[in-house]
């Protein structure tokens, strides 16, 4: 087992800040647009991210909410691992609106996937982007691809890449696990 | 907290233990907001197939159970021994295994016998999940009432629930006492001296024979029904005397020092327990124990559902 780090707080921070100016360049000051952070562990990304919005639109009414997708995961009674749900939190109307989804590791793909069926029994947004701090590119499972990228990660599929977070309010790390 | 059930089946409130219980409040937490959306279906359990076999008749649990188990998206096979070849003297063990002969996953089960759940536990290869056994338990009531009682009132921890009316006939009650305490609740059990079973004070409750001093007491009254078609000899001399002796009105309500929560497990008999106004009042949370019914019933049938896979596996 070897662990390395990728990408320390200083490069995130700077990646955050990038990823955050390109969706206001899309969106403006984000008025039709809602953040929708993937629990568990998208959550801290996407609160980081409306954080930066906020400050860079101005906009401090920008809609955020936190997606729970265990129940459409596609590997309940699959594996060995138990799917308990986390808390789930949308008041509002999803309906015509541009969803902004934030996981922070891109991998199979397929988290996404239970994410888009799971916001589709909300209502029918406009469009749902994807934003991600760690896309393990080629380790997808299903053709699903981010519209926001902090960096691009080179991995095989048994190695694990994990974002830590090890103070609030800072930036967050990127580590790889790896066996060799 | 523990991710999984300790158990493969829920056959009683006696075989689980707290963090079981916790665990299924929350899980019931996240089914609350799905049931309470528009589109009120998760896929999660779509390659399972559920018999809800009811031997006894029901309302409440029969369609909160069928719901819970449509919305988790389950295929469902109804049966009622009315209808069926139990008529014509089928066993209990036959009419199972014929049943999970066509490839059902899980059992949902309802006998006038005590025992019967276990019993089908120990004899057949499949989950069951006990919505009743004669007099003994019915646990995802006690659970749907716990869960009402935390919800109202933030904790069931350290609050003083009263158990009214018949529990000498109650499965309710057996389970309610199991799963409040489990909880750390104080319970008392109220009624007249002979619809109170002999040895009930060895599961650790209060009991009193004088409605008033129960309600002065409680945070929570659950008021049970008169299982009239349980009684084979008579334990009160008349149902008017019973109601005036342990039924709540508006009245007593009213003379109450502090407000306490009413709750029923159902069907009611309105003017006999408790009187129309009480069953409506805004202190009543009748009808909220029939919501969290499904929540709970969801999560009970998600959670023994993941069991079966670890089942598999070893």
């Amino acid at each position: 087992m070897k662990k390395r780090i990728l990408l320390d707080s200083n490069h995130t921070k700077i990646m955050l800040r990038r990823i955050a100016m390109q969706i206001s360049e899309t969106h403006g000051n984000l008025d039709n647009c809602a953040i929708i952070g993937m629990q568990p562990r998208g959550i801290k990304l996407a609160k980081k991210l409306l954080e930066l919005l906020t400050e860079i639109t101005k906009n401090k009414k920008i809609e955020y909410g936190e997606l729970d997708s265990t129940f459409y995961r596609d590997d309940f009674r699959k594996g060995d691992k138990f799917l308990i749900p986390n808390s789930l939190n949308i008041d509002f109307l999803i309906e015509n609106k541009i969803i902004i989804l934030v996981d922070d590791v891109l991998y199979t793909g397929r988290s996404v996937r239970s994410a888009l069926n799971s916001l589709g029994d909300f209502g029918r947004p406009l469009k749902i982007e994807l934003v991600t701090l760690v896309d393990r590119k080629f380790n997808r499972e299903l053709p699903i691809q981010p519209d926001y990228v902090g960096e691009e990660v080179d991995s095989r599929a048994k190695d694990i890449v994990e974002v830590i977070w090890a103070e609030e309010n800072s930036s967050p790390e990127v580590w790889i696990i790896t066996d060799k | 907290m523990e991710e999984k059930l300790s158990v493969n089946h829920l056959l009683g409130i006696k075989n689980i233990n707290q963090n079981d219980i916790k665990l299924i409040f929350k899980t019931a937490d996240n089914f609350k907001t799905v049931i309470n959306r528009s589109i009120k279906r998760v896929p999660s359990l779509r390659d399972i197939t559920v018999a809800n076999i009811f031997f006894e008749n029901s309302t409440r649990t029969r369609v909160s159970f069928e719901l819970a188990e449509k919305r988790l998206s389950a295929d469902i096979v109804n049966f009622s021994s009315t209808s069926s070849s139990v008529s014509k003297g089928e066993t209990l063990i036959d009419t199972v295994n014929n049943i999970l002969a066509m490839k059902v996953d899980m059992v949902v089960m309802r006998h006038p016998a005590p025992g019967a759940a276990v019993f089908l536990a120990k004899n057949t290869n499949t989950q069951v999940i006990n919505a009743g056994d004669g007099t003994h338990e019915h646990p995802t009531q006690a659970l749907l009432d716990a869960y009402s009682i935390k919800e109202k009132l933030g904790d069931v921890k350290g609050k003083k629930i009263a158990i009214i009316g018949d529990i000498l006939h109650s499965r309710v009650a057996i389970s309610n006492i199991l799963c409040l305490k489990k909880l750390g609740a104080e319970v008392m059990v109220c009624g007249p001296a002979t619809l109170i079973p002999k040895y009930i004070g060895s599961m650790g409750v209060k009991i009193e024979y004088n409605l008033q001093n129960a309600l002065k007491w409680c945070d929570v009254a659950n008021m049970l029904r008169i299982q009239l078609e349980r009684q084979d000899i008579k334990y009160f001399p008349s149902l008017r005397e019973y109601t005036m002796q342990y039924g709540i009105n508006l009245q007593t309500l009213q003379n109450l020092e502090k407000e306490i929560v009413i709750m029923h497990p159902g069907p009611i008999n309105r003017g006999v327990e408790i009187t129309s106004d009480v069953a409506d009042h805004n202190q009543s949370i009748i009808l909220n124990q029939v919501e969290n019914g499904v929540a709970i019933r969801m999560a009970v049938l998600y959670l023994l559902a993941m069991k079966k896979t670890e089942n598999v596996k070893n």
